[in-house]
């Protein structure tokens, strides 16, 4: 089931006018500032669909935008993202693709800060929930709606038993795991698909770890 | 979890409870949280609904960015305390408050989706007109909101709370039928006639497209929400008169969900069709986007 809370429903709180195409926008561009974990210096977003056809009366570049300077839904700052990041010297790009994608609302963040590069795509499901469909290239198969840990690390021998064991000590039962890489040796990715809700300090453990250079959850 | 309308009833009924209380003890058990935690969480999104409300009241209202909405929450309650209106008091009130969480909706202002932004009017609008005649208790006010999440939660797992997925009839559609099955729970009406106000709701809402001028939230989304609205108070008191719905709740969700996929997606809030494409919608789009690209656009 895509949705498993009935405050997926009654909610979330967050600034207008579109909860797919404002607050789910939001959504996306907050995940992707987070797995990025430092500011772009570039930002080029393509939308495609219902995102390409009215993303500008619907703020939804406002919203992803502000969503990658780590701004939530609620937050009153969104309708001024755009120039809050310019303000900070950062370079957008907005482009629209007529593609067919799987689902309407769809957007793809592209963030580069010159040395490093990170890509995402989400879609925007309705009501303000989301599901990132693809990472750096590598496609997540993740079911959507339940919770979700997504780590990138450093394709290295122990990295993935280190977070597992983790998981283990505090009883959360991995449901679907996927792990992939673009290049042996460089960056790696784990999509992991839990079966609870997962308390904030085991995800600060997972980033402590000397392999992992970022976590994330997904699906809260 | 429950997966349909016909499993939430048959819970509720078994047990001998409210259908907010068996959403309630679902999200206790799912994210493993306390009952006061889970209240707690709703009085947030109970509190910016109001907010909203008060918002959209005071003075003459508030106005869209585009100047296209804005306003006619505080004309309706006017000229409802003139005492001439025909469709009943209580009902012009809830379309006000639906109209008015709207424009606030519309202003970028602060709103709790219900089940969507563009449908954010149609619950708590209904909520703040029936309080004054039934005074509920802040809980009660409360389970306004889980029953009408626990329907929504059955829609969009079985078909879809998405305007661009499914039309309108998926956004203030399925608002309007959580709302009128909240109402028959606040007016004492059983699990059964809740099911019955939905599902008698949600038929009248079949079939409505997605088509907002400009792709904006706000033509026709917010006369749309005061529809809603009413449609929900007029389906809440036919099933607390002991009319039923012939199709049944899981039905009507079904049929919903066809009617989506059916759907051209140039009526799935793409902005190319039905009022978008009027001359008066083409017309307000390349003025609205004419003036927004001399401000903002480069």
């Amino acid at each position: 089931m895509k949705y498993r809370s009935v405050f997926d429903i009654i909610g979330p709180i967050m600034v207008g006018p579109s909860s797919s195409h404002t607050a789910g926008a939001a959504r996306i561009g907050l995940m992707a500032g987070k797995l990025f974990g430092e500011q772009p210096t570039d930002i080029t977003i393509t939308f495609y669909g219902s995102f390409a056809d009215t993303y500008r009366g619907h703020g939804t570049d406002v919203a992803i935008i502000g969503g990658v300077l780590g701004y939530d839904t609620f937050d009153d700052r969104i309708p001024e993202s755009i120039k809050i990041a310019e303000q900070k010297g950062i370079r957008i790009h907005f482009e629209t693709s007529e593609a067919l994608t799987d689902h309407p609302n769809t957007a793809r963040v592209h963030l580069t800060n010159g040395s490093e590069t990170f890509e995402l795509v989400g879609i925007s499901i309705g009501g303000g929930t989301i599901e990132i469909t693809e990472l750096n290239g590598v496609p997540l198969r993740l079911s959507g709606g339940g919770p979700a840990l997504i780590v990138l690390h450093h394709d290295r021998f122990g990295a993935i038993a280190a977070v597992t064991s983790i998981l283990a000590d505090y009883e959360i039962n991995i449901g679907h795991m996927e792990v992939s890489r673009h290049e042996k040796g460089k960056q790696a990715l784990m999509a992991i698909e839990i079966d609870d809700r997962m308390p904030s300090l085991v995800l600060e453990e997972i980033n402590r770890l000397p392999q992992v250079e970022r976590s994330v959850m997904m699906g809260e | 979890m429950f997966k349909s309308v016909k499993e939430l009833v048959a819970l509720a009924t078994e047990k001998n409870v409210p259908i907010s209380e068996i959403m309630i003890e679902q999200e206790m058990t799912v994210r493993h949280l306390e009952r006061d935690e889970v209240y707690a969480m709703m009085e947030r999104n109970l509190e910016v609904m109001e907010a909203a409300v008060e918002r959209s009241l005071a003075g003459d209202g508030v106005e869209s960015v585009t100047g296209l909405t804005g306003g006619d929450a505080v004309l309706l309650q006017r000229y409802r305390a003139s005492g001439n209106g025909l469709s009943g008091d209580l009902l012009l009130d809830a379309v006000s408050k639906a109209i008015g969480t709207n424009e606030v909706n519309a202003a970028m202002g602060k709103i709790c989706a219900t089940p969507t932004a563009g449908s954010a009017g149609v619950v708590p609008g209904t909520l703040f007109a029936v309080k004054d005649r039934l005074n509920p208790t802040r809980e009660q006010m409360l389970r306004f909101l889980f029953t009408s999440g626990a329907f929504g939660f059955v829609v969009a797992n079985n078909a879809s709370i998405s305007g661009a997925a499914g039309g309108c009839q998926a956004e203030v559609g399925s608002a309007t039928a959580m709302a009128a099955a909240a109402i028959v729970e606040m007016a004492g009406g059983t699990p059964d006639q809740s099911a019955h106000a939905f599902a008698i709701a949600l038929k009248n809402m079949l079939g409505l497209v997605c088509d907002p001028v400009a792709g904006l939230v706000e033509v026709p989304c917010v006369k749309r929400n005061a529809m809603g609205g009413a449609n929900a108070l007029v389906a809440a008191d036919m099933a607390l008169a002991g009319i039923t719905s012939r199709i049944p709740c899981d039905e009507v969700i079904g049929a919903m969900y066809e009617i989506g996929q059916m759907m051209p997606s140039a009526l799935r809030e793409t902005a190319k069709g039905g009022l978008a494409n009027t001359p008066t919608g083409r017309w307000l789009e390349s003025k609205i986007f004419g003036e927004l690209s001399n401000e903002s656009i480069k």
